[in-house]
């Protein structure tokens, strides 16, 4: 096993003494020093919509802030920060998670799909579509976040994954509740909910179709 | 979030040597409690260990007829394996009752486990709290505590343990498996892996400075797996009861969430002939406050339903 003990006690020594602050920090008491410890700065390549990013980041930035603050993919939008919205939701690897609960250094060589990444203006993704035929929003600040979750959550349907609402674990079929039930981790402020489902309800009969 | 050193482990060793060695140190693998609990400087690591590329991702068989669980098997794939929906239906049941599918799709095994209780007062850094600044009090006792421990609290923590698929796994008698820094590998069943408060809610686990590598599943056992979650809205809460249970020829097996510090079990009120009994047994030691007294009848309406199902 290589811990690399060398390498480490190096990087105690970089992240104490990086930055402005620090040239006096290793005169501080223990306490002081872990004060004042500097984050360093990490190297993460991701592909985000197909494109490849290489990056140098604070390794406390989340994918979120990543996509929005550094790469200008505004569409994902932050509401809670905390996972409990949804409003946040991305595709990583095809999967639909909350951005703002992870880091991007975790990400590395990881493919992001974003609510840019789905459709154009001439060519829609079908979901997106039917956000639109069944008035799928009022305000539409989730909208971004109940898209990328419902192509993630076809899919896992697709997959035969069961939800709390499936009679039978081994073959769950995709009913308004399965639907609700499903989405339960994106939260509309605007109520939009009925429409919501029946968008999807449609979208998922033309995806199948 | 307060800064910290990420370093990418590259073997379950790697890891556990680290945590061994820097006090400071959390293994993030999903982060979805972690992170939250970093945001809200209520976790503060000096150093994250990102364990996410050190395999500990597989569901195998295992010699014995039961299933070894790596440690970093995400959620929904745990939930959604089909020899777990088969052979172990109380654990998918009890998985897909939990979180939102997004949280279950990053969040681990381990990292479900080993997940923080929501206690309104652990997260609110401005009341004291006993389990995250020790020894400054418990304010849950004399406030807000609907969704607290009923039972195995003690008077310096009533916090419950959150988690879903941890009281299926109590059900169903698994092991956690861990890895200490010289490669010594433990297995500890669930009430040996976890502590009760005592005087001491900061301790939640036994396994130190030790990695958990995977949960083991002895083989299944026959008969009717159920989980049922009785929570305030009907999708994405945590409970505020809930049984994991198993009807069968061998008998009746049950756990319980959302009354406790960690998942509970008391084989011997299993054998009473009725939900209200079986309650009443578990339950004899209970001391809820005024504010958690609705659990008891909520526990024996609940278990009614499913024994009489």
């Amino acid at each position: 096993m290589t811990i690399a003990e060398n390498d480490w006690s190096r990087r105690e020594v970089l992240t104490s003494t990086a930055g402005g602050l620090a040239g006096a920090s290793l005169a501080l008491p223990g306490s002081a020093l872990a004060e004042t410890r500097q984050y360093e700065a990490l190297d993460v390549r991701l592909v985000v919509n197909g494109t490849a990013q290489a990056m140098r980041i604070d390794p406390r930035v989340s994918l979120l802030d990543l996509l929005r603050e550094r790469l200008g993919l505004i569409g994902t939008k932050k509401g809670c920060d905390h996972g409990q919205c949804g409003a946040c939701t991305v595709l990583v690897n095809g999967r639909r998670i909350c951005s703002c609960l992870t880091l991007a250094v975790l990400h590395e060589g990881d493919e992001v799909t974003t609510v840019e990444g789905l459709g154009s203006r001439g060519a829609l993704h079908p979901l997106q579509s039917a956000f639109i035929a069944n008035d799928g929003f009022q305000c539409g600040f989730c909208t971004p976040g109940q898209i990328c979750s419902a192509i993630g959550m076809l899919d896992e349907v697709a997959r035969g994954e069961p939800s709390h609402v499936s009679d039978d674990l081994l073959a769950p079929v995709l009913s308004d509740p399965e639907i609700r039930e499903r989405m339960s981790g994106n939260l509309c402020r605007c109520g939009a909910y009925p429409n919501i489902v029946a968008a999807i309800r449609e979208a998922a009969g033309e995806m199948n179709a | 979030m307060k800064p910290f050193a990420l370093h990418r482990a590259s073997s379950p060793r790697e890891a556990a040597t680290l945590l061994t060695r820097e006090t400071g140190a959390r293994a993030i693998a999903g982060g979805t409690n972690l992170l939250d609990l970093m945001k809200l400087q209520i976790e503060t690591p000096s150093l994250l260990i990102d364990i996410n590329r050190i395999g500990l991702n597989a569901i195998e068989p295992t010699a014995s007829g039961g299933l070894r669980i790596g440690a970093l098997v995400r959620n929904a794939d745990l939930a959604a394996h089909v020899t777990v929906r088969r052979d172990y239906a109380v654990l998918s049941r009890a998985i897909v009752a939990g979180a939102s599918g997004q949280i279950r799709n990053k969040a681990t095994t381990a990292g479900n486990l080993l997940q923080r209780t929501r206690c309104p007062y652990f997260y609110d850094r401005s009341t004291p709290c006993n389990k995250r600044s020790p020894g400054t009090g418990c304010s849950a006792i004399d406030g807000y505590s609907r969704h607290l421990a009923v039972i195995g609290g003690s008077e310096a923590c009533i916090a419950t343990h959150p988690s879903d698929m941890a009281v299926a796994l109590r059900v169903l008698d698994a092991q956690v498996e861990t890895v200490d820094a010289a490669g010594g590998v433990r297995t500890r069943a669930l009430p040996d892996f976890y502590r009760l408060p005592g005087q001491d809610p900061q301790l939640e686990t036994n396994h130190g400075g030790e990695l958990v590598t995977a949960v083991n599943l002895p083989p299944p056992r026959r008969g009717r797996h159920f989980y049922r979650k009785v929570r305030d809205r009907a999708s994405y809460a945590f409970a505020t009861v809930s049984i994991a249970g198993i009807a069968g020829p061998d008998g009746r097996r049950l756990a319980y969430g959302g009354v406790a510090p960690m998942p509970w079990r008391d084989a011997s009120g299993e054998g009473e002939r009725t939900a209200d009994r079986i309650i009443e047994a578990t339950f004899a030691e209970a001391r809820p406050t005024a504010q958690k007294a609705y659990k008891l009848p909520l526990l024996r309406g609940a278990l009614r339903g499913e024994l009489d199902a």
